[in-house]
């Protein structure tokens, strides 16, 4: 019985024993890239045992499914690829020590555990391991003020969206009498509490929670300042993982466990995510610091993806799914960019710093060219076909004109992305001279997420067809 | 006799108003026995460390000065009362009587003898813990509102000692509560009653821990860094006069009986004894704890003060590991035993 | 739980949090919070949850409380206490709380109490607060009980690593 439950949470135990074996080994190993390199090999492990271990444990608490794999897979990409390029980017900071991969490991098994939870507390304790490690990651380098305020708001409003989640659980709890998310759907299905206003206001206290944690608008607040003050590697971890996790609660809580509710939460989610895209898009415009501009294009891509959720149904679900899998690529690609060029006394974060990248480092720039296309959605690239299964699902569900705006403000998007390109081709360099910085795992990462987002643009079939059947459970 | 004996041990035989009539009853008579000792504690400090230094200590009030603890009392009650312009005087008032109050109402859940307890609770052990992390505040607040640099740094010394060895005290009482499978302290003696000398050889490691962190509690020597008259004056009562710092000091010995009482009942069987002596059902107790008040003094005649750092690194480096290794061990021990 | 004391704790706990959130002298905002936790304590303890209760008080009001104050006694309290209490933006605050409050107000009319469990509170009185609680931690809730240990491993090295004076 016990042997059969810890094989059902081998990939999350995994990855939180190399986490405390890397505390450990902290003390005696003096080359931090070695912990790089251990963080890498611990997600390969995990990936591996998340193939195999299918099941529930801990009677419901912890679900191992085809829906929960599909995230972890997202998960431990968003972590193996930060944390092959943090190694060098560290270094150039004076920030590199063991902790930080560490944390980074505590940090996914949170969102792993978020991505399997059958249990309302699951989802919590799973939200906060992630969050507290989020917090400090942000908070990393420790000399930078920008660093450290984009730990304290991270911290300040996080724990508000903690609060409110564990308002919205009480009151699910006191109403149902339960916190296992089937329990608590068969209970409002029994007990005709699929209208029952306590209930939605619960409902609303989670949109509000989980809106928060993928960065929608209007709980977007903390996302640009926290983006731009973490370190480079971190920024490109949490804008995917965290933000996948918060995606995976959403399918679980939302659409399981309140899916027998009458109120229509839909509606809800439509509005964050007009408001999400039009916003990000719009206020993405007019940044001149990279990373800012990559966190309001995040909080559109949160936009994006909400449109699967309101689509609704397992074909929603597993567009949204595939989206959130090759948004993790391009946009770990583009941050990775950035932590490339990041040298001592340099934070290319500048749009000007981007002046002539052509003409010093062509193959960057033509890196960076690739990531900037998929994320406005331009073939032959992954962000394409990713955009083009997203909006043709949202159609076919009946939202037309949900479609039109998203076409629209990706329309809106390609300014500010393709701007990133007219520096890069069209101008001269400037007064400074590029330097790359020379890590093998960066380069490594960004090669790993070009092909990627070259190979899912020009065929994205198998992909689609592994989303679709994680998410065939999912009813809606 | 008969009533007696009813209202002592089977109180709810009695009407509810009667009943509170008989717990405060018990109430009375622990806080007087407890005042008394206080009292005579502090002659019994200054004969033996006299006596230990080759002094003679106080001899000159009442024969061998047996008067002297109340002389002292007197002179402090009609001591002027002095309150610093620049005190926060709301907290500066409340700070002696938290100190007070936490040290007397931990007594309440102590058996003084198979069923004389004042208040009988199942969370008795966990009870102490919170009274006598309330101690720290007593502590701490007197230091802040005093407005002096003495006293200030005091407090601070204080409640970075009394939160490192709170922990260590938790942990090491974990192992007698796993032995005696509760936290009543009446049902933690009875469980001792099967092995001989009580928890004190099974739990040898706990005990240890539990001593040196009941030292540092209480703030004795030579944990004694809060007071620390050669740096700090007084430390956290520095700016107090009179009455109010007689209730500081009164604390302090309540404080240290008491770790005293928990000592006894957790790891030394209470109220028992080799043989039952005869109309005196808390004697072994008392004598226990005489032992005990002994051994504060003697230890505070004999080892000088730790410097802050190392009090630190003892506390964190040595006692709770060595109170987490304790549990790991009386678990192991349980288990093995069981199957 | 007798309703005029679970009356006077509502009322006492809601009073408590308001002074603890308009005093300008934070040692004194602490002080009313560490009466707040009392009444929470009571609170647990009038529902059966003693153990709950002990742990209130040994924790929050014992430990946490007691290093707000070490932060606290270690800031310039004449400094704070000459600044505004709140920033600007307290009205748009006070609205969006009280608009929630409304909306509490609201639903309390819906909230229907959902199934009982299996530990009412005979069951628990039979078996004592502290040995249930115990026992579920330790097999049903085995899990989640795992995972908060994995959380304050996170604060506290996280803590070290943002506060240490020098990392190696």
């Amino acid at each position: 019985m016990f042997r059969t439950q810890v094989m059902v949470i081998l990939p999350e135990v995994l990855l939180a024993v190399s986490a405390m074996a890397i505390l450990l080994l902290d003390l005696v190993i003096k080359r931090k890239s070695v912990f790089a390199l251990l963080t890498c090999a611990a997600a390969a492990f995990a990936f591996f045992a998340v193939t195999g271990a299918q099941g529930a444990a801990w009677g419901g608490m912890f679900i191992a499914d085809g829906y929960s794999s599909f995230f972890k897979a997202i998960f431990l990409i968003s972590l193996v690829l930060p944390a092959a390029s943090s190694a060098g980017y560290l270094d150039v900071e004076r920030a590199g020590h063991g902790e930080y991969y560490a944390l980074m490991l505590f940090a996914t098994t949170g969102m792993m555990v978020m991505a399997s939870a059958g249990d309302l507390i699951t989802v919590y304790l799973g939200l906060e391991l992630m969050s507290l490690s989020l917090y400090v990651l942000a908070g990393f380098m420790r000399g930078s003020t920008r660093s450290n305020e984009a730990a304290l708001k991270y911290f300040l409003l996080g724990s508000f969206a903690s609060a409110l989640l564990l308002f919205g659980i009480s009151l699910t709890y006191g109403l149902t009498g339960s916190t296992e998310i089937g329990a608590v759907a068969s209970y409002i299905m029994s007990h005709g509490l699929s209208g029952n206003p306590a209930l939605a206001f619960a409902t609303i206290l989670y949109v509000a929670a989980f809106g928060f944690k993928i960065a929608a608008v209007p709980f977007h607040m903390w996302a640009p300042d926290v983006y731009e003050g973490s370190p480079t590697p971190v920024t490109a971890f949490m804008s995917v993982g965290p933000k996948a996790a918060g995606f995976a609660v959403i399918g679980r809580v939302l659409m399981l466990a309140l899916g027998p509710m009458t109120f229509e939460w839909t509606g809800l989610i439509i509005a964050l995510s007009i408001l999400s895209m039009v916003a990000g898009n719009i206020l993405a415009i007019a940044q001149t610091n990279i990373k800012r501009m990559l966190a309001y294009s995040s909080i559109a891509h949160a936009g994006y993806v909400l449109l699967g959720i309101a689509a609704g149904g397992a074909e929603g679900l597993a567009s949204a799914m595939s989206y959130l899998f090759i948004y993790a690529f391009m946009n770990i690609g583009a941050f990775t960019v950035v932590t490339l060029l990041t040298t001592e006394g340099v934070n290319a974060e500048d749009l000007e710093e981007y002046s002539g990248l052509s003409k010093t480092h062509p193959l960057l720039a033509a890196l960076m060219l690739i990531f900037m296309f998929s994320l406005t959605g331009i073939p032959p690239t992954a962000g394409f076909a990713g955009k083009f299964y997203l909006f043709s699902t949202v159609i076919n569900a009946g939202y037309l004109w949900l479609a039109v705006i998203a076409v629209l403000m990706s329309v809106v998007s390609a300014f500010f992305y393709l701007r990133v390109v007219m520096y890069m081709y069209m101008r001269e360099p400037g007064h400074r001279e590029h330097r790359m910085e020379r890590s093998f795992g960066a380069r490594l990462a960004l090669g790993i997420t070009a092909l990627a987002v070259l190979a899912l643009g020009l065929m994205p079939a198998g992909l689609i067809d592994l989303a679709r059947s994680a998410a065939a459970n999912f009813k809606g | 006799m008969d009533l007696l004996y009813n209202a002592v041990f089977r109180p709810e035989t009695y009407s509810p108003l009667i009943q509170v009539l008989i717990i405060l009853a018990k109430a009375l008579v622990v806080v007087g026995v407890l005042m008394l000792h206080v009292t005579y504690a502090t002659y019994f400090e200054r004969k033996s460390i006299g006596h230990m230094q080759v002094r003679l200590g106080p001899m000159r009030v009442g024969p061998h000065g047996l008067l002297q603890p109340i002389a002292d009392f007197i002179k402090l009650f009609f001591k002027e009362d002095i309150i610093p312009a620049s005190a926060d005087k709301p907290i500066f008032f409340i700070a002696p009587a938290i100190s007070i109050f936490a040290g007397m109402t931990a007594i309440s859940v102590i058996p003084f003898f198979s069923g004389f307890v004042v208040a009988n609770i199942n969370i008795g052990l966990l009870f102490i813990f919170a009274m006598s992390s309330l101690n720290a505040y007593g502590v701490v607040l007197a230091g802040w509102a005093s407005n002096s640099k003495y006293s200030f740094l005091g407090g601070l010394r204080s409640s970075a000692q009394v939160i490192s060895y709170e922990i260590a005290m938790g942990l090491s009482l974990v192992g007698v509560m796993m032995m005696a499978g509760s936290l009543n302290l009446s049902e933690i003696v009875r469980a001792q009653q099967r092995f001989p000398g009580g928890f004190f050889w099974p739990q040898a490691l706990g005990f240890f821990v539990f001593m040196v962190a009941a030292f540092a509690e209480t703030n004795r020597t030579p944990f004694d860094l809060p007071e620390a008259e050669s740096e700090l004056v007084a430390g956290y009562f520095t700016e107090y006069s009179g009455m109010r710092f007689a209730l500081f000091y009164v604390a302090e010995y309540i404080g240290m009986i008491v770790m005293s009482l928990v000592g006894i009942t957790c790891f030394l069987g209470g109220w028992n004894g080799p043989f039952a002596i005869p109309y005196l059902p808390f004697a072994w107790l008392f004598i226990k704890l005489y032992l005990f008040i002994f051994f504060f003094y003697w230890v505070r005649a004999t080892l000088p003060r730790y410097r802050y750092d190392q009090l630190m690194a003892l506390g964190w480096k040595l006692l709770i590991p060595l109170a987490l290794l304790n549990i790991i061990g009386t678990g192991l021990v349980k288990m093995l035993l069981k199957g | 739980m007798n309703p005029y004391l679970f009356g006077y704790l509502g009322a006492a706990i809601l009073a408590l949090s308001a002074l603890s959130l308009t005093r300008k002298n934070p040692v004194h905002a602490v002080l009313y919070m560490i009466v707040m936790f009392f009444h929470l304590a009571v609170l647990y303890l009038g529902l059966g949850a003693e153990f709950l209760a002990a742990v209130q008080i040994i924790v929050y009001a014992g430990a946490i409380l007691v290093l707000f104050l070490f932060v606290i006694m270690v800031l310039n309290i004449k400094e704070e206490m000459e600044g505004e209490r709140f920033s600007g933006g307290w009205p748009f605050g006070i609205a969006i709380a009280s608009g929630l409050f409304l909306l509490v107000v609201l639903i309390t009319g819906n909230i229907v109490p959902g199934q009982q469990g299996p530990y009412t509170p005979g069951v628990i009185a039979a078996q004592t607060n502290t040995k249930l609680v115990g026992t579920l931690l330790y097999t049903q809730y085995i899990f989640p009980f795992e995972i908060a240990s994995l959380i304050l491993l996170v604060a506290v090295v996280g803590a070290i690593v943002l506060a240490k004076k020098k990392l190696r």
